[in-house]
């Protein structure tokens, strides 16, 4: 007698969830092998965050049926998912940032060994795989990068057998998202499951076994991505054509609006980047494009032109003519700066404000404000306007910052930033986690403002899109920035070794500032 | 759901002072019919109401705007002892010349006088990064030490048998009476008018956007250049001339003289009805009213029934603690762990 083929790992049929007015999943039926990196595609507000927390047990379908290795289960919590054996990594973190990693994975854990035991635990499986996990650090001076390489280890300790990846390589170099591929596939072969949830179509070719496309909250495709082109994946994704980022015929030479002379800041935390003699010019309607990965200053250097952090010379830092090193951010926003910053919710946004008075939070400058009172109504004709012209899937400017998706809260943001027509834009890896239709459109609002004649600051460790729309592109690595090149005359490769040569380990604080001194 | 802990807190405590009655050997339904039904039977036990809601719902709106900045101002207490002591000293020393600014000299004395002393705590705050939780709280004792002493010492009644007690308040430093023949004096109308300019200034003013994005999200305020030490300086003044207010109305409109205990703890009972009306002005307008019926109906118990006055201090306790209880429990769910490190941990 055959043995029969074994039951998928994971099945779910005809699954429907609806929230009060929206379907966010219509009849999804989906199976996962043992052993299969399943790619899960789809642009934001397709509805693949709410297919993953209902898997994950987060919320509850309405309908449909979900089978856990031929069993039928029914996934009542984040609790009942990992008893399973399904582990995930979520793209917005959840850690808490006054603990330590160790005690950080501890509380996922639910804590039954010493933190000693614990931290011996996390060494060997961050060894095993890879990844760069220092126990002992802080939360809160981590990167975004090395805080997913903490997700990552906690799923990994549990030793799931799902384990689901929610756009998993947007922070990682491509080296790391190389390692990363090298542990999944590991995994894979142990007999782990993957869902892997992505919008970097050329990843999920080389990694990926099958596809299932959603859109619309519908299963509209399933596909071998290695044999599917990205075109064919992007287009049932859109559901049409894919529009092409646009970039305007270059301006002749702008004034300058912006320049950084020889800045050195001492980093003001333990394992914070100084910055070390930094000079740069932009024009108005150029992108200056900041490569690197983070953790390499970029942090620091955004502060500093921002004014969240002081310079220690005001002339260090000029703003459209004007010495601005030591003015705090309402004064840099006078001066016609705008900030796109790094974290959406809890910086750029406020979580439990809603939409007009997140449109308020930056653009209180431009006549939203009269007599010290607010005029609600112009806060909400901007909010809407922000809402129409980038197309944010929203309930409306009441709906509250954290119920937007992060392309949509993203797409929020951007449109408030550019929306005040700043003179020197500063933007921080502005298409970090969104969807391939969120990146263009933001990608597109940035070569928009350049070609209207502002300045655009671009920190991106996405390669691609650095060299898809900067004029020009520079270089960060422990905390020196190489001198610009024209975007036309380098190539990805020279970049790279860019990158890598000095980015190596960090370079020690001490070390650097003995460079400098020695300078 | 947010409206749901502090009427659960409010239930919770009833139940809790009713066991509390039966195991003190007291009919628990007189008890409670004294503590909660006879005060609002009369016209004046409900001027009376009014009266005790007045200095609650001045300091409770200060309390209330500063926590919303993150910015927790815990001696109200002391800024109401300063407010009434700096407010008397312009009428004593200003008062019986029939001028008709005395009083409003009083009043803004008052005012400055809560803002004087909660401008150390955020100076403190400010340069030092001492918190304020600990340095209001400290102050107010510090107050009621100055209080003490002037009206021990250099402040005390010549012709007052040496009583503790200051001289009276000419009547052009009086308070006008809302109700002849009650107790209710017009400082009742700027309790009422503090309702609707809180939530305006909350709600519809730049700095009260401020305020509230401080509070709710600092990386996201530091972002978007809203000062936090600012932020500090506009809450401490705010709250501490608000409870300055209520302390010079307390005098000017009551006794019309300074004694060493002016207050029976409104400036911290405050605090309770800040986040039992749920640091909103019109909820801590439904709050102090309850707050007020609990002294009215604990005074009372102490008559009536010849129940400790500590009946009051205890209900306030309970109910403190359960709505911080009910409101943790709402929001969190408690797990215990089995090993042998367990503890509690929550899930969001």
């Amino acid at each position: 007698m055959d043995a029969p083929a074994p039951p998928p790992r994971l099945a779910l049929a005809g699954i429907t969830k609806s929230y009060a007015a929206v379907v966010a999943n219509r009849d999804v039926s989906l199976a996962i092998g043992p052993g299969e990196i399943h790619a899960l595609l789809g642009e934001n507000g397709a509805g693949k965050s709410t297919l993953v927390k209902i898997i994950y047990g987060v919320v509850q379908p309405d309908t449909g049926a979900i089978a856990w290795e031929g069993k039928s289960v029914a996934i009542s919590g984040p609790n009942a998912a990992r008893a399973l054996g399904i582990g995930m990594v979520f793209q917005h973190f959840s850690l808490f940032e006054s603990l330590t990693v160790a005690e950080n994975i501890a509380l996922g854990l639910g804590a039954r060994e010493s933190i000693g035991e614990l931290t011996a635990r996390i060494e060997e499986v961050a060894r095993r795989y890879g990844l760069a996990v220092t126990p002992s650090r802080h939360v809160h001076h981590l990167s975004v990068g090395e805080r997913q390489r903490v997700e990552i280890v906690r799923c990994l300790l549990q030793s799931p057998r799902l384990l689901i990846m929610d756009e998993p390589t947007s922070v990682l170099t491509p080296q790391e998202a190389a390692g990363l591929f090298d542990v999944l596939r590991k995994l894979a072969r142990e007999g782990c499951s993957i869902l892997y949830i992505s919008h970097k179509l050329e990843e999920i070719r080389a990694l990926c076994e099958r596809a299932t496309v959603l859109r619309g909250g519908r299963v509209v495709g399933e596909c071998d991505p290695r044999r599917a082109s990205e075109q064919e994946m992007a287009e049932m994704m859109i559901g049409g054509a894919l529009p092409v980022a646009h970039r305007p015929a270059p301006l002749h030479e702008g004034r300058i609006c912006l320049i950084v002379d020889r800045l050195s800041l001492p980093a003001d935390e333990p394992f914070g980047t100084s910055l070390a003699e930094i000079s740069l010019t932009l024009r108005d309607g150029e992108i200056l494009g900041i490569a690197g990965v983070a953790g390499n200053g970029q942090k620091e250097l955004l502060a500093v032109l921002a004014g969240e952090r002081l310079a220690p010379d005001a002339a260090s830092v000029r703003v459209a003519d004007v010495p601005a090193g030591r003015l705090g951010p309402a004064a840099r926003r006078r001066l016609g700066l705008a900030f796109i910053p790094e974290e959406r919710l809890g910086r750029g946004a406020v979580a439990e404000f809603p939409l007009s008075e997140n449109a308020l939070l930056t653009a209180y400058q431009h006549g939203l404000v009269r007599a010290g009172m607010i005029r609600f109504a112009a806060v909400e004709a901007y909010a809407r306007d922000i809402i129409a012209r980038f197309r944010v899937v929203a309930a409306g400017t009441g709906a509250s910052g954290s119920s937007l998706s992060g392309g949509n809260m993203q797409k929020f943001i951007v449109g408030r930033e550019v929306g005040t027509k700043p003179r020197v834009l500063l933007a921080a890896h502005p298409t970090w986690g969104v969807d391939i239709g969120a990146a263009l459109a933001i990608r597109q609002a940035l070569m928009d403002l350049a070609a209207s004649g502002s300045g655009v600051l671009l920190v991106s460790e996405d390669l691609a899109e650095i060299f898809e729309i900067a004029d020009y592109i520079a270089v960060l690595s422990g905390g020196r920035l190489s001198p610009p090149r024209r975007t036309g005359e380098t190539t990805v490769e020279e970049v790279g070794l860019l990158m890598g040569g000095r980015m190596a380990p960090a370079v020690p604080v001490a070390a650097l500032h003995g460079a400098v001194d020695a300078a | 759901m947010v409206w749901l802990s502090p009427v659960l807190a409010a239930l919770l405590s009833v139940i809790g002072v009713t066991l509390l009655f039966a195991a003190l050997g007291r009919d628990p339904v007189e008890a409670l019919a004294t503590l909660f039904v006879t005060p609002l039977a009369s016209i004046d036990g409900l001027t009376e109401l009014g009266l005790k809601a007045t200095p609650l719902l001045l300091c409770a709106i200060g309390i209330a705007i500063g926590v919303r900045a993150d910015v927790w101002n815990i001696g109200a207490e002391g800024q109401f002892t300063l407010g009434a002591i700096v407010g008397s000293a312009v009428a004593l020393g200003w008062g019986g010349g029939g001028h008709w600014w005395v009083i409003l000299a009083t009043l803004f004395a008052g005012i400055a006088g809560g803002m004087a002393w909660a401008a150390v705590p955020a100076l403190l705050r400010t340069r030092f990064n001492a918190h304020e939780i600990l340095t209001t709280l400290m102050l107010s004792y510090v107050a009621i030490q100055l209080l003490g002493y002037l009206v021990h010492g250099p402040w005390k009644d010549p012709e007052g048998y040496s009583f503790p007690q200051t001289r009276q308040f000419a009547p052009d430093a009086m308070l006008p009476l809302l109700l002849e023949g009650t107790r209710l004096h017009i400082g009742a109308l700027f309790a009422l008018a503090a309702v609707p300019l809180g939530s305006v200034l909350l709600g519809r003013t730049l700095v009260g956007f401020r305020i509230r994005t401080v509070g709710a999200a600092p990386a996201a305020a530091r972002y978007a250049g809203f000062s936090r030490n600012a932020t500090v300086w506009v809450c401490l003044l705010l709250s501490g001339g608000l409870a300055g207010l209520a302390g010079i109305c307390e005098i000017a409109g009551g006794n019309g003289q300074l004694t060493p205990l002016i207050s029976p703890g409104y400036g911290f009972a405050a605090i309770i009805v800040a986040f039992l009306g749920r640091l909103n002005p019109v909820g801590i307008l439904f709050a102090s009213l309850l707050m007020a019926l609990l002294y009215l109906g604990g005074e009372g118990l102490q008559v009536s029934m010849q129940m400790p006055i500590a009946v009051t201090g205890t209900v306030q306790g309970m109910l403190l603690f359960f709505l911080l209880a009910a409101d943790v429990l709402i929001n969190y769910r408690v797990r215990l762990l089995p090993a042998r490190r367990a503890g509690v941990v929550t899930d969001g």
